[in-house]
């Protein structure tokens, strides 16, 4: 088993069409999906990101620069979960029905790299 | 890692049943007492901002262990942020910060087993004040659904079958009318209950036939509406300052009718009252009907509600089509109309007077609405004329009828319902 981060990408502003019953119907959908993903043993957790904020640090020719915060972003990764699979191909097949692929813009499935730490 | 496999599973409950737009309703309530009625747009954004945040973290989180409490608090941090920067609603600061603590209940728990039941004088206010008599009845219906039911403007708009533009325009202009004329949110003084509740329940008596009569569209029945109507009516009758004898009768019809709901329609088809499979209907309306009804008896005057419902309980007591009470509901009709001459209650009648007196009777009483301009896209007028036409052996005579019939608005259902109708009575006469 490996462990694969679910990068959540979305709009923030898509959320204020919906109406109260689209919401509740939408969240039910979130918490389906968690519960039958820890029940099965392939949740380990998820966070939720503070909204409009972060910051980038890069060096450039100038020196160090700062970007942020980014309340003006159309997309930004509003929150993760980290599962448990044993390779892509079952980290795709568990976040393909995640709600998040049809109400947000996309998940980004990223591994955890443990192999090197097992090799050294 | 914030969730462990054990909490999450525990958390994965369901949601209590239209928590959100419940919620919607209460926390503007509560709101528009504070801030004032004629803040309503500020309501709405506060309480669209606080079912927001929820979308934007439950998900990620899971559900907190006390949801209402949980938009309660983000609700009133947003009226917070608000009023700051604002001078004129600054002294609200102080009922606001109470708002917390009166919500919470005893020791902080939450009280979900009255989740349904209770009725704060808040939300008894704001239904006052929704269908108050200066605004225009469909402006009612549209208000009471967006800030007490929590409905969308795109679902009402679907709701009640007309443009959005349309719909929020009218809220627009209800608002506005009542900024202006200083309407006041409270339940209103003795003096003018009776009268108040009657534009309430005119607006609750609108919102179940919207949904019961579907006029267009594919669904016989829009379940969403007359749900929202019953649960109306039961709020009201439960609630000391409104269990008035009106109230419950207007209750007693809303379940009676409700309760043949599930044995209307099948398979997309209408199942006309004569067919309907009577163990289909739902026992424990009838049963909340009956009771209700007798609640209302305490009446000194009867009013429509009280008609209507006395009619509809003839037709649940009845054993089968045919054992039905005609007589009575003719009776019962003819008082109705003396109360309120309305066409479409003279067709009802005629179609009870058929029964009691004959094809011909019924259809010589038709002839004086037969014309009447309130009828003239209303297909069940046309429908009756062919049905008694056919009962009287005059095929040829009923296919005309059901043809006009179909020339009318109708749903997809009542539109296959009179085209099967139409070709039995042409096969019957052309076989004859």
């Amino acid at each position: 088993m490996s462990k694969f981060l679910l990068l959540l990408h979305e709009e923030p502003t898509a959320a204020s069409n919906y109406s109260p019953q689209q919401m509740q119907d939408l969240i039910q959908e979130y918490v389906d999906w968690s519960a039958r993903m820890a029940q099965a043993g392939h949740l380990l957790g998820g966070q939720k990101l503070v909204e409009g904020e972060g910051r980038i640090v890069r060096q450039d020719d100038e020196g160090l620069v700062v970007d942020g915060p980014f309340s003006e972003t159309k997309e930004v990764i509003g929150g993760f979960f980290m599962i448990e699979a044993d390779d892509y191909d079952q980290a795709v097949q568990l976040s393909r029905d995640c709600p998040h692929v049809r109400y947000g813009t996309r998940i980004e499935i990223r591994e955890i790299d443990e192999r090197h730490q097992e090799e050294e | 890692m914030a969730i462990s496999h054990e909490a999450e599973q525990e958390r994965a409950r369901k949601m209590v049943d239209h928590l959100f737009r419940r919620e919607a309703g209460r926390i503007a309530a509560t709101l528009t007492r504070i801030l004032g009625p004629g803040q309503l747009d500020l309501v709405d954004d506060i309480v669209q901002d606080a079912l927001v945040q929820a979308l934007r973290v439950w998900p990620y989180r899971g559900l907190p262990d006390n949801p209402r409490a949980w938009l309660i608090k983000v609700a009133r941090n947003r009226a917070l942020d608000r009023l700051r920067r604002s001078s004129t609603l600054r002294d609200k600061e102080e009922d606001l910060k109470k708002w917390i603590s009166q919500s919470r209940g005893e020791a902080g728990q939450p009280r979900e087993s009255r989740f349904v039941e209770e009725l704060s004088d808040d939300q008894l206010a704001m239904i006052f004040i929704c269908c108050h008599p200066e605004l225009p009845p469909a402006s009612r219906v549209a208000l009471t659904l967006k800030t007490v039911c929590g409905f969308s403007v795109p679902e009402i708009a679907r709701a009640l079958l007309s443009a959005q533009p349309t719909v929020a325009q009218r809220l627009v202009r209800a608002k506005r009318m009542i900024k202006r004329k200083k309407l006041p949110f409270q339940v209103p003084p003795p003096a003018d209950l009776a009268q108040r509740l009657d534009s309430v329940l005119e607006a609750v008596y609108l919102l179940f036939n919207e949904g019961y009569a579907a006029h267009s569209g594919e669904a016989l029945v829009r379940r969403d509406l007359t749900g929202e109507a019953l649960r109306l009516i039961s709020l009201l009758s439960a609630h000391p300052l409104t269990s008035k004898p009106q109230v419950h009768a207007l209750a007693a019809l809303l379940c009676l009718h409700a309760s043949r709901l599930p044995a209307r329609e099948e398979d997309g088809q209408i199942v006309l009252l004569a067919d309907q499979e009577r163990s289909r209907w739902d026992r424990r309306l009838i049963e909340q009907g009956s009771r209700h009804l007798g609640q209302a008896m305490r009446a000194q005057a009867l009013s429509r509600y009280h008609l209507q419902a006395a009619i509809a309980a003839c037709h649940v007591a009845a054993p089968g089509y045919a054992q039905t009470d005609w007589k009575k509901i003719l009776d019962l009709y003819d008082a109705l109309i003396e109360i309120q001459p309305s066409p479409i209650f003279r067709l009802n009648r005629a179609v009870a007077l058929a029964f009691v007196e004959g094809v011909e009777a019924g259809l010589e009483s038709l002839l004086e609405i037969e014309d009447n301009p309130a009828l003239r896209d209303y297909y069940l007028l046309p429908a009756t004329l062919a049905d008694l036409h056919r009962r009287a052996g005059r095929g040829r005579e009923a296919a005309r009828f059901y043809r006009r019939a179909l020339q009318c608005p109708c749903s997809g259902p009542e539109r296959r319902f009179l085209e099967r109708k139409l070709k039995q009575v042409e096969g019957a006469s052309s076989r004859s």
